[in-house]
This record gives structure tokens, sequence and C-alpha cells, in this order.
């Protein structure tokens, strides 16, 4: 088991035929992910990497079968390719896209909420569910099988923890980058609910930003509903008021979202929360104990 | 992006959203100019910077002087614009460093019977903008919301149908706006909320908005920035670029496609991401150091832009030493290795070089560091790079 995506999932790119599109698909197919197709307005019947090119995702669902799309079409385009992959019963649709207009992402967000659709992103490095599918730019070998749910609003810093709990041998179930906008698809609490209600995740990693009140909102949700050991980190702790610190959505306003209110929230829902980026897999192991104790 | 308020006021102006009518200047005789031009027995001269607080701020060597003053004669006018013009204006919000004044805004005076709040964010928890106005005009909405946040009322809209009539009526009712002001008020909400949405602003606000003794809702100041990521669909708004407005090694940064913010602290960081850049800051900070700078070289960056991110951090005289922290995914540690090798040789590196890295093609990227003649401290992971760069200055 795993959340969202697995070994049977089947994946389009759409716009497979431009470079970071066709590189990341190359990549993906690699890893082991089942693609089955890519989506380029004007391009059906190429072939990309020995896979079909549809003009529209209707097409391409209905030759494929697919039901998950990786998007890396250009930030004006896309809103308009989240809301095609939706309209065509994409089950789950994963936003790589940076720079995404966030009036756009208001429409897209309420198209999405009234569907089944889980979108993830824009502006994110996808997810994984180790040694079985990669949706999303990620490198795959510092992903090993294992135990720990894992779900981030950055790219870079998830890698970091992926890392960490590999080389504790701890493992991932599925990682997800949630992406660094002010809107994007699925929230921490989202996925709270599918880790706690799957049985190979045993434990469940958060890394947070500043900024907002994401994590917030999380920490009273585990507070209520989760029984599994949570661990987490905040990033920005050093970050001055009202500065963008390349995520949009990494910007302190008027002295809400601050690391140390989000620390204080986690920390009262008993999470156990990393001082050190580098200690984001000790934090883990330290959450377990706790929780048997 | 920000903008100036005479800009923003022009944008507003040009949606039907109530300004005082007013004339831009950059010489005293300009100034003295527009004083005549608007025709009335007093007129306000507003020093433009990107920046709050101009009332309450100061020329930095005239005291006396303030961002904001009321004039009543041609004369006055000129004297005001000439004490402000090319000089530098500190305020609240712009650091003891405080900001040049290249040009002045004369406006209309008008009668003000109240002052009140308006202003535009988007709501991230509700994925919807939202219109916040208040009775507590001329203060700044964090001290209202921190102290009296009842005195703050919301109505949430969605941007495809703008606001409706019935929520600035609502909006009316809470602040006691009534009689023939609701109309004038429901214009001017309404108006405002369309300028948010058409022009894809990130905050629109309005403080103070005044109600005239004419009844008449008018906006006194304006302060509206812009998605950055929208900017290619309004080429109108990106021309009010004031870059003499922007810290210079930012947008040079802007340019090389890199993401930088300038601190204070000594050490200079160039990473990959920006969560792991946030994250390499605050475990410099941790280990007792101070960060120099926020810097994100991006996902796919070459040695161009490792070599520019290497002349902007050096080009900060604070900067004692440097620490390199690279997680390679889709951007490879031989790319950053060779990068850091040749970047180290032209742009002449004489602090201390503490680099970790980490990920794809790892081992091959140390070994291209290890067999150069640079003089690179290598680090084995976070706490080692962050205690390695912070006991490097200190041994200096």
């Amino acid at each position: 088991m795993s959340i969202l995506i697995n070994k049977d999932t089947r994946v389009i790119c759409q716009g497979i035929t431009g470079k970071a599109g066709e590189f990341h698909s190359k990549n993906c197919l690699e890893y082991g992910t089942k693609m089955v197709g890519g989506v380029t307005p004007g391009k059906g019947g190429e072939t990309v990497l020995g896979l079909p090119v549809y003009d529209t995702v209707a097409d391409a669902v209905e030759q494929t079968g697919a039901n998950a799309t990786m998007i890396f079409v250009p930030a004006p385009f896309t809103a308009d390719a989240i809301l095609e992959a939706i309209d065509a019963g994409i089950e789950v649709v994963v936003a790589i896209t940076e720079g995404v207009p966030v009036l756009d992402m208001v429409h897209v967000y309420e198209v999405a909420r009234r569907s089944n659709v889980t979108l993830i992103g824009p502006n994110c490095p996808g997810l994984i569910t180790s040694d079985e599918c990669k949706i999303g730019i990620m490198p795959g070998y510092i992903h090993k099988k294992g135990s720990v749910g894992v779900m981030s609003r950055s790219g870079t810093l998830t890698y970091e923890a992926v890392w960490q709990t590999s080389n504790l041998g701890l493992g991932q179930t599925t990682c997800v980058g949630l992406g660094g906008d002010p809107i994007v698809g699925t929230s921490f609490i989202d996925l709270f609910k599918l880790y706690e209600a799957d049985p190979e995740t045993e434990a469940i990693l958060m890394m947070g930003e500043i900024g907002g009140t994401a994590e917030e909102e999380a920490a009273a949700y585990v507070k209520e509903h989760v029984t599994k050991p949570v661990a987490a980190f905040i990033a920005g702790r050093t970050a001055p008021p009202g500065k963008r610190m390349g995520h949009a959505g990494a910007i302190i306003s008027g002295g809400k979202g601050t690391a140390e209110e989000k620390i204080a929230a986690l920390e009262s829902a008993g999470i156990a929360v990393a001082q050190s980026p580098a200690d984001m897999g000790t934090a883990v192991q330290r959450a377990i104990a706790s929780k048997r104790s | 992006m920000k903008i100036h308020e005479f800009q923003a006021k022009q944008v507003l102006q040009k949606a039907g959203v109530a300004v005082l009518a007013n004339r831009v200047a950059t010489s005293p005789e300009e100034a003295a100019a527009a004083f005549r031009d608007l025709g009335g027995s007093i007129a306000v001269v507003k020093a433009q910077i990107h920046a709050g607080g101009r009332g309450k701020g100061t020329i930095a060597d005239d005291p006396a002087q303030h961002g904001v003053q009321l004039v009543k004669s041609a004369e006055e006018a000129a004297e005001v614009a000439g004490r402000l013009l090319q000089k530098t204006l500190v305020t609240i919000q712009t650091g003891p460093e405080g900001k040049v004044v290249n040009q002045v805004l004369v406006e209309a005076g008008c009668e003000i019977a109240r002052e009140l709040y308006l202003g535009i964010v988007l709501d991230r928890a509700e994925a919807m903008p939202v219109l916040m106005v208040s009775s507590e005009g001329g203060v700044e909405i964090e001290k209202v919301a921190a102290e009296t946040p009842e005195k703050i009322f919301k109505e949430h809209f969605h941007p495809a149908i703008g606001l409706q009539s019935y929520q600035a009526r609502k909006l009316c009712a809470k602040l006691g706006i009534t009689g023939k002001s609701v109309r004038s008020a429901d214009a001017f909400m309404r108006g405002l909320c369309r300028v948010f949405v058409d022009y894809d602003c990130s905050m629109a606000e309005i403080n103070p908005m005044v109600v005239t003794k004419g009844g008449e809702l008018v906006a006194l100041d304006a302060k509206i920035s812009f998605d950055d990521n929208a900017l290619f669909r309004h080429k109108d708004i990106e021309a009010f670029r004031d870059l003499t407005e922007e810290e210079p090694s930012e947008v040079r940064a802007g340019e090389a496609g890199l993401s930088y913010v300038k601190l204070d602290g000594n050490i200079g960081c160039l990473v990959n991401g920006a969560g792991l850049a946030m994250s390499t800051m605050d475990i410099i900070k941790l280990h007792g150091g101070e960060p120099a700078n926020f810097l994100d070289v991006g996902g796919g960056a070459n040695a161009q832009q490792v070599t520019e991110a290497f002349r902007i951090i050096l080009s900060d005289d604070h900067v004692k030493a440097v620490l390199v922290n690279i997680f390679g995914g889709i951007m490879r540690c031989t790319t950053i290795a060779q990068a850091l090798v040749e970047a180290y040789k032209t742009v002449g590196f004489n602090i201390p070089l503490v680099v970790r890295l980490e990920g794809t093609e790892v081992a091959e990227g140390k070994k291209i560091i290890a067999e150069s003649d640079v003089d690179i401290i290598t680090a084995d992971d976070l706490t080692d790079a962050a205690q390695k760069v912070v006991a490097s200055i200190q041994s200096n």
C-alpha cells in the first residue's frame, strides 16, 4: 500500500514534447513509472520516448486509460491544462510548473474542490511512491521503500528529509511535494487523512515553512484525528518579515505565519519538531519512540 | 511588484475609483505650477517612495521636514518640493538608510468627515480574495488587527463575478455609512475589487479612504502591489516598475534568473531550492552564525549563473565566508562542482568557501573539487557545513 499512486498508476505527461516534459518523462520511465502517453495540442500522432502523443487529454484517457498526469506546460497555460485534465476525469493531477498567476489558481482550486480530483501543486517537485511510481522531478535513487509518509511545501528540502530517513533505514511510503505557492491543490490535512488510513505508513514527516496558516491548521487536525507518530520541521526561522523568500508563499505579513507560532502550534499537538534541518530524520525516530512508550 | 502612489492613483482613476485631482512634480517649479493648476487654496505635497509611514517620516539631514505636508500657496508648494526632491526620506518602513525622493505628488485638498480603511488581499485559507474594511482609517491595519480585531469587517468575493452590491451595503452598515454615501461606497468598493482582479494585484490598500463633508468616498492614499507571475499579461503595469526603488543586487540577481534577498549577516549562502535555502540560513544561525543573504540558484543552474551568484554574494562587503549547499536533483553535482571550480578562479576568492554536496552524481562532483587546485573546505552534511563555515569566520 501507499497513498495516491502505485505501480499500477497509468501516467501521461502534458507538455511531453517540450524540453522539460521529455526529460522528466524519460526519468520517470527509467524509475519504473507506467508512463502511457503524452499530450501536446497540435502534435497528436507524434511519438516521444516511444510514447504516443495526443491533442487532448480526453483522447489520451480514452486511448490509454490514463488516470494520472504530470503537467509541464508554461505558466500562462497551466491553469487551462489542469482544468482540461480534471474535465477528462484524471484522478491525480500533478502540476510541476512554477510561476502560475495566483488568481488563475483561485478558479482552478474551486473547480478541483467540486470534483474528485487530487491536485498536487503547482510549483512542486511532484510525488513518488518508493520503488513503484515517480511523477515529478525528484531524484529517484534517494528514495527507499519504507514506512514514513513525507510531505512538504519545498523541493530540495524534501530531498534532504528523504535522504535522512533513507540513511536511518526508515524509508518512505509515498513522498509528496505540495508546492510553494499561496494556493495549491492539496493541503497537509488532505494528506494526513490519507497517511492515517494507509496501513503501510507508520509515521508521518511534514516540512512546512513561514507564511500562511497551513501548518497551524494541520497541527489542530493532528491533535484531533491522527494516531500515528508525527514529526515536523519549519523552514524560515531566520527570514526577515515582509520579504519574499523564493516561494511566493514564504512571506510573513503582519506578524502572522512566523516560524515561532507554527512551532508552538505543532508542539502543542504532540508533534516532534526538529530544531535543525539536519535532524528531520531523527525527529521521526523520536516521534516513533515517544508513541511506543 | 510595487508601484508609487501616483501610479496607483492613475490605475484607480482609469477604473472609475474616486481620487482627488493631482499632479506629479519633479522640480519646485513644477510643484508651484501644479498648485496653480489645481486651483484650490490648499494642496498636499507628498513624497513618492515605495514605503509607508511617509507622513511621520523625516528627511535625513532636515528632521523638521516630513514626507507629507499641507501647503497654502504655490510658493510654499515649491519650497516644500525643494526640501523633499533628491533628498533621503527615512520612515519606519525604509530602514535607517531611507529612500531618495525622485518625485512628489501635489494633490488637491478636501474636507474630511471621516477616515476609514479599505484593503484587498488574497485569503490563502479560503483561496479567495477578501475585501477588508475598518472604521480605524489612517492607522496601520496590523495594529488594528492585533488590538481591536472586532473593528475589521470582511467580505470574500469571487474574481469572476466581483464584489456584489449587497456585500458593499453590508459593509456600509458595519461602518455606519448611511444615506447617499452608500451609493458612493458601493461604486468605490466594487471598483476597487475590479481593479484587484483586472490587474492581478497581490494587495490593494486605501488607507485612509475618506468620506468627504459632501458625503463622497475618496481614496486619500493608495498602495497597490502586483503578482509578479501575472505581469506577462499587464505590460502597462510592468512599465511602472521603478528600479531605483529596488535593492541593486536583487535586481541583478533577478536578471540572472536567481532568487536573492540581501540580509544583515556575514555568511554568504548559495543553495538550490527555496526551502533548503531558508533551512540553510536557519542552521547557520543555529550554530551561532548570521546569514548575509538568501540565494536560490533554482533547479537547473549553469556555470554562468553560479559565477554570477558568487559575484553578487561577494559584492556585499559584509560577507566574510561563503557556504554552498546543493542537494542535486535535476541539477547534477558534477555540474555544480565544475561551476564552483570555474567561478572560484574567475571571481577571485579571498575568504573561506565551505561546500556541501549531496544527491545526483555526488561522488564524481566531490572528486572534481578534490582534484582541482582550489582551496575549498568540504563538508559531509548540513551540520558539518554550518559548523565549518561558522568556525572559518571565528578563526579568521
